[in-house]
């Protein structure tokens, strides 16, 4: 039975605005379903369901609504990446009347006290969750990086409970915020090297489709980078939903004792190939690049610009990440724009209008945007190395 | 019956029921009201001014914003009765101001019967 405070009572009933109420009702709503015994405070809120491919008219009219009604965030809120850079779209060839409209999705949030800056990676500029804090996250790549490599917690929030989250400053106290949850149930034996950055996606592909809400413990991985921590994440979050993982030796909560659940299941992984064949089609020819899924750092953009100095690219290469990370590298930005290439803030190829735009075969460095391209997009994928997809931006075609 | 509230709320209307899950986005034609999706037991019957009874929700998280453009045309289902709410269902119902009850016996239930929904209470005249 849950159980309110005083103060989250009176917020219910509509003692403090109707915007809180609403936003707790949701809160309240989820917190039953999921048998909650308490709400607890968030330290921060990440919104997903930001760009127009995604709201359409019906999530402007609903954005609106909960702005005009006077729905105010109450803990630091970032936003998830929109359809397009909100700064240069005609670049990007995103067409006028989904720029107008994207526009008003980002007014509506504004109004609603959320920075006009939108990232699938918060935590790479600024909202950086601490070990065990307790946060109300979408976006399941950021989701899988929080839970994991941070050891904070949050579900996987849809876009209305985010922000209803964010109004309220609460979230049901049930799944990942609750130690129990946290357990592994699947023990992953890796048998086979994971070294390079699309091995870490390759294998989050094989696990992913093989687990549904599932928190996997992986044993045998040596070495891992944040990024391709990252790009682990990404990808079993998108083929398998999962929320959480642990990597014995390197993620936080797998350093503890005990954390894999009694009764555990075991699964082997002896070669990576499958996944590699499963998110590549058959076809050489690639005219769009995308890297930074989920938004490339630093790191990424500079190594993406060391290997496109002085080159010419066949294909449109798009490399996506936050605007306060493209700030943090100008040379990188030059030499990739030099080269032909776009280094494009706020948005990402899945959620961008890139049907409208007309391009059919995509050649990419993630396992999660190998995972939506083909169905959200209408393009054919190759998925490899960032070198492999460079290449393939250099010739027009993926490399033999 | 006494259920569980969702979003509180009263309405009356006929029954439409589904043994099987609801889905929205792709499922149901957020202009018309009518249940779109291939092979569902409901395809082709319209959900607007219905109370729609179902065994629980189910697909894209973007669904919720489906029942509120439902709200928004005026094709929203009078109230939503179910077995066990899940959470884009449950939040769907509460941004449209849709009411609905779960933790219902919803074999008690068939479609054309006049069903009332107070509160937690579902009665079937």
């Amino acid at each position: 039975m849950l159980e309110l405070t005083p103060e989250e009572q009176e917020m219910l009933d509509g003692k403090k605005s109707e915007a809180v109420q609403k936003a707790m009702e949701i809160v309240v709503a989820l917190a039953n379903i999921y048998g909650a015994k308490n709400l607890v405070p968030v330290k921060s809120v990440n919104v997903s369901g930001v760009s127009y491919k995604n709201l359409g008219d019906a999530g402007i009219d609903f954005l609106n609504e909960w702005a005009e009604m006077g729905a105010k965030v109450t803990v630091p809120t970032t936003l998830n990446p929109a359809g397009m850079d909100l700064l240069d779209w005609r670049e990007q060839g995103i067409p006028e009347e989904f720029a107008e409209k994207q526009g008003e999705v980002i007014e509506a949030f504004a109004r609603m006290g959320i920075p006009k800056t939108c990232t699938c990676t918060p935590y790479l500029i600024g909202n950086l969750p601490g070990f065990g804090e307790h946060i109300a996250w979408g976006e399941s790549s950021a989701v899988c990086f929080a839970n994991s490599v941070l050891g904070a917690r949050t579900n996987r929030e849809g876009g209305p409970s985010a922000l209803a989250a964010a109004v309220c400053g609460r979230t049901g106290n049930f799944g990942y915020h609750l130690d129990e949850k946290r357990k592994a149930n699947v023990l992953v034996n890796v048998n086979c090297p994971v070294e390079k950055g699309s091995d870490f996606g390759a294998l989050g592909h094989i696990i992913g489709k093989q687990l549904k809400n599932d928190v996997p413990l992986f044993h045998g991985i040596k070495e891992a980078s944040q990024v391709q921590l990252k790009a682990l994440g990404a990808s079993l979050a998108a083929w398998g939903g999962v929320a959480l993982y642990h990597v014995e030796g390197i993620t936080p909560e797998a350093r503890e004792k005990g954390m894999l659940a009694e009764g555990a299941k075991v699964i082997s992984v002896d070669s990576l190939e499958e996944g590699y064949k499963a998110m590549n089609a058959d076809t050489d020819e690639v005219d769009f690049v995308g890297i930074g899924c989920p938004h490339a750092s630093v790191g990424e953009i500079e190594k993406v610009a060391g290997l496109v100095k002085g080159k010419k690219l066949k294909a449109v290469l798009w490399v996506t990440t936050a605007r306060a990370t493209k700030e943090k590298v100008p040379a990188a930005v030059k030499t990739i724009k030099e080269a032909g290439g776009l280094v494009l803030a706020d948005s990402c190829v899945v959620v961008s209008p890139v049907k409208s735009i007309g391009y059919k075969h995509l050649a990419t460095n993630s396992g999660k945007m190998a995972y939506y391209s083909p169905n959200y997009c209408g393009v054919t994928v190759r998925y490899g190395t960032m070198e492999e997809c460079i290449q393939a931006a250099i010739d027009g075609r993926w490399p033999k | 019956m006494k259920g569980r509230i969702v979003k509180a709320g009263t309405a009356k209307g006929e029954a439409l029921v589904a043994n099987e899950a609801m889905g929205w986005l792709g499922c149901v034609d957020p202009e018309t009201g009518e249940v779109i999706e291939k092979g569902h037991s409901l395809e082709g019957q319209n959900i607007a001014g219905k109370i729609v009874v179902f065994t629980t929700g189910k697909g894209s998280t973007v669904g919720s914003y489906t029942l509120y453009a439902l709200k928004k045309s005026g094709k929203a289902p009078a109230a939503l009765v179910c077995e066990e709410s899940e959470p884009i269902v449950a939040v769907g119902a509460i941004i449209s101001d849709i009411p609905m009850v779960d933790k219902i016996d919803i074999s008690q239930i068939k479609t054309g019967d006049v069903v009332e929904v107070n509160g937690d209470e579902v009665t079937v005249e």
